[in-house]
């Protein structure tokens, strides 16, 4: 009952997914959701305030106990609620990143590195305290009380203490939203670099795109409760039956690499995987070979049967027509660009004038890029 | 006081009080402030009624210790007659200059008994105490109240004293001694014979009624307090708990008349 | 100095008193304060009013019923009678026992308000750092805590070095058992001695005074330090 007995968590097959099934009653909300994520990388659980985002997560932690629920992370069952099992918070090899980083204020930030670390025998431990120091460039903050820390370093350091612990899964509700834009600016780099360094899976919460199109590898999109698509990131944001995209933000995340820079024009040049063309983008040089993902918003893409001579336009790129959808009076296209997929908003006018059919190659006339890392 | 005297004494007194109330015409309704014994708040309020209606004058009574009454109106406290519960302190503050001199006389001779709320733990006489089967014999603060300074010499007379050192309990006044007795904490103790006495005996539990003999007799005086000189209230008081009414009731819860 | 040996006694029996239902408070206090702090049960109103109501009631009513249930005829008293420990009036334990209920809301109190003021946050990032809840009382509500037991504590000692209702009825002014301070002062004014009684009285304001002086001095030098 106070969690004293060491609850050992039954061995189940290892498939490397983690499987989730939750059902938590409100007084006035209800979470119903049944998830399989890959046990690897950062799955973004994606939705507006209130959608139950943040409750799911908890679920996860064994912050809340729903009525139902069961929880399978990559061979290890912490929850069924059919068996009557149910694993305690502090007995779940999770690590948990508060929105508001929720240092222990009676501790230094050591203090607060070295809670968890103190608690997991010494040969579970494969986090070391150095490695999380410097991903998160914290390593000048050690003696310092969390009073006297900004809202960047706060969070910062809350991400080292959740990841010392050497979790099998990593849980961040909004890490980010607290933050001010230079603030969110400074972190982002940091969880980029987790992603890319660490193999422990990420369960990522936020309600903003930008976050989840630059780290995510999986979407998971929640809407009142409820899941209403979850697969890998790019695959789903073109769905156009997802709120995504009929409020004028349906776009394509496109990754390239860094081939070229025109340093005189400030023009960065990136090849795209399949594909022959280039996309330039204004931008410091970077290296080559340096990943880049970019998004490009439908409405930003216009197309043509013939590639334009004497545009202004920086990106004209050849694109194969994949599928269309109808949306309000307008026709959402999905066309090919070498190996991914990029988005295309026209006029039905337009549609029809043009005579669009599957398969069929024309021009996409890009307008603008943005960048979403680095 | 001879006893001799006191008839002579006391004639004079109510011939002094039936003057005063002729002069003062006394018709209109006045009210006293008497502070009242602990040991006297029955008899007190079973007067009152009578008094009321026979005077037309309002009784306000406050129930306590003596010691405490003294210390309030030493430092100004409103009362206008005080019926104490021994006759040291009337004394004292006519010494003083506080009373309306004159006016001091004994209203009441309490009785000792000592008595348990078990019907069959004493019977009648004082072997239970000789034999000291008990616990906790419960007294008044013998330094505080007439009751437990008799009651003491009543241990002394009996031998008792050193014996029962390490089972007395003291209560504040008597009330507290016979509250101890009556919840059972003490299964004995020295109470005022009025606090136990009805219908003419000892109402319920049991006791032994300390023969007079063994203690210094508990006078009680009451005197008329300088605030009260010129409240004809007062006065009429003082004359009516001297009436052969007032008399039979004060007789009736156990005590005695001087 | 005038102060008799009952009246040195009676001060040393005041501390101890006043140390020993402060120890005990706290023990018992907390898991009281802790439970009504996080508990969303019905409960928690009627509780918290129970706790509370020794601040309403007057002493002498919490002592009456206390002399009435540690007889031999009451609940209490019966009880101890039954495990051979005779009845608690008239005894220093007794006191401790009527101490312990006159002083309670004057630590679960402050207790609760700390514990509340902690919050859930504290709790549950313990919890996710592998923080069992007894690992996490100890090493993260205990020490974010702690100017509540310091409160608590120095009002439970106060509170009951002042004590009079509740002794008055319970102690029987046995001298080295049941003879406080405030009691003590009594007395001397019962039997006119009030030299004896300006003594002890002004040593009890003094005293009280050292005591609000240093927990209010305490208290603002924490606020400026944050």
């Amino acid at each position: 009952m106070f969690g004293f007995r060491k609850v050992k968590a039954p061995v189940v097959s290892d498939d490397g997914r983690i499987r989730a099934r939750f059902v938590l009653q409100h007084a006035d909300f209800r979470l119903d959701v049944n998830l399989d994520l890959p046990a690897r990388g950062v799955s973004a659980l994606f939705g507006h305030s209130g959608s139950g985002k943040t409750s799911c997560l908890r679920c996860f932690a064994g912050l809340e106990r729903p009525q139902q629920g069961y929880l399978q992370v990559a061979g290890e069952l912490w929850q069924d609620s059919q068996r009557g099992f149910f694993l305690p918070a502090h007995q779940r090899a999770i690590g948990y990143v508060f929105q508001d980083a929720n240092l222990f204020p009676h501790l230094s930030v050591r203090g607060n590195l070295q809670y968890g670390q103190k608690r997991i025998p010494a040969a579970q431990r494969r986090v070391a305290l150095d490695q999380a120091l410097e991903l998160l460039g914290i390593g000048h903050l050690l003696e310092r009380m969390p009073a006297a820390l900004s809202g960047g370093e706060r969070q910062r350091v809350g991400i080292a203490r959740a990841l010392v612990t050497s979790p099998r899964l990593l849980l961040m509700d909004e890490p980010l939203a607290s933050l001010d834009l230079k603030r969110k600016q400074e972190v982002l780099p940091y969880l980029q670099r987790l992603h890319e360094e660490l193999d422990i899976p990420v369960l990522y919460v936020s309600h903003a795109p930008d976050e989840v199109a630059r780290l995510a590898d999986h979407l998971v999109l929640l809407d009142d409760g409820q899941v209403r698509a979850s697969g890998p990131l790019k695959e789903t944001l073109l769905r156009a039956d997802l709120p995504f995209a009929s409020d004028e933000g349906a776009e394509a995340v496109i990754d390239g690499e860094v081939c070229g820079h025109a340093a005189a024009y400030e023009l960065l040049e990136l090849r795209l995987p399949g594909s022959e063309a280039r996309l330039r983008l204004p931008h410091a040089a970077l290296p080559d070979g340096h990943p880049v993902r970019v998004k490009i918003k439908a409405r930003d893409v216009s197309l043509s049967l013939q590639r334009a001579e004497g545009s202004s336009l920086l990106n004209l790129l050849p694109a194969t027509v994949e599928s269309w959808q109808a949306l309000d009076a307008q026709m959402l296209l999905t066309l090919r660009l070498g190996e991914q997929r990029l988005l295309a908003r026209i006029t039905r006018y337009s549609f029809d004038q043009l005579g669009i059919h599957a398969g069929q190659a024309l021009w996409a006339q890009i307008k603008s890029v943005s960048l979403l890392a680095p | 006081m001879h006893e001799r005297d006191v008839p002579m004494i006391r004639t004079v007194q109510r011939s002094l009080l039936a003057l005063a109330l002729l002069f003062t015409g006394g018709v209109s309704a006045d009210e006293v402030k008497v502070a009242v014994a602990a040991n006297f708040t029955a008899p007190l309020q079973a007067i009152a009624p009578a008094f009321e209606k026979a005077t037309g004058h309002k009784l306000v009574a406050s129930f306590g210790a003596t010691g405490q009454f003294y210390a309030q109106i030493s430092n100004g406290a409103p009362f206008e007659v005080l019926l104490a519960a021994d006759d040291t302190t009337p004394a004292r503050l006519e010494n003083e200059g506080a009373t309306v001199p004159g006016s001091r006389f004994t209203y009441a001779i309490g009785s000792l008994v000592l008595w348990s709320a078990d019907a069959a733990y004493l019977d009648g006489t004082d072997a239970a105490l000789q034999a000291g089967q008990f616990r906790h014999l419960a007294i008044a603060n013998p330094k505080a109240a007439p009751y437990g300074l008799a009651a003491m010499q009543v241990l002394d007379k009996l031998g008792l004293s050193e014996a029962v050192k390490g089972k007395l309990v003291e209560g504040q006044n008597i009330t507290q001694a016979h509250q101890f007795v009556s919840t059972g904490n003490a299964e004995l103790g020295f109470v005022a014979l009025s606090q136990v006495y009805q219908d003419g005996k000892v109402g319920s539990g049991s006791a032994w009624i300390v023969p007079d003999a063994m203690y210094e007799p508990i006078r009680q005086d009451a005197v008329i307090l300088r605030q009260g000189a010129s409240n004809p209230a007062a006065a009429a008081l003082v004359e009516y708990l001297q009436r052969a009414e007032a008399a039979r009731v004060i007789e009736s819860f156990g005590y005695k008349l001087p | 100095m005038p102060l008799s040996k009952n009246d040195l006694d009676a001060i040393l029996l005041t501390l101890e008193l006043a140390s020993l239902t402060t120890v005990l408070l706290l023990i018992i206090g907390t898991p009281i304060a802790l439970w009504l702090a996080r508990t969303d049960s019905w409960l928690k109103r009627p509780v918290g009013a129970i706790v509370a109501l020794p601040l309403v009631l007057p002493p002498t009513v919490i002592g009456f019923y206390l002399l009435v249930s540690m007889g031999p005829n009451g609940f209490f008293g019966q009880l101890t009678q039954s495990l051979g420990l005779g009845t608690f009036t008239f005894s220093f334990t007794g006191l401790v026992i009527g101490s312990i209920f006159y002083s309670l809301p004057f630590v679960v109190q402050p207790l609760q308000n700390a514990f509340e003021a902690i919050g859930r946050g504290p709790l549950e990032a313990a919890a996710t750092l592998r923080a069992n809840p007894w690992d996490s009382f100890f090493s993260v509500v205990l020490p974010l805590a702690r100017p509540g037991f310091i409160t608590a504590a120095i009002l439970a000692f106060a509170h009951t070095v002042g004590e009079f209702g509740v002794v008055l009825m319970i102690g029987g002014n046995i001298p080295g058992k049941t003879q406080v301070v405030s009691v003590q002062i009594y007395n001397h004014v019962e039997t006119m001695n009030y030299a004896q009684a300006h003594w002890l009285a002004g040593g009890m304001v003094a005293f009280s005074f050292i005591i609000l002086l240093a927990l209010y001095g305490g208290r603002s030098a924490r606020v400026r330090t944050l």
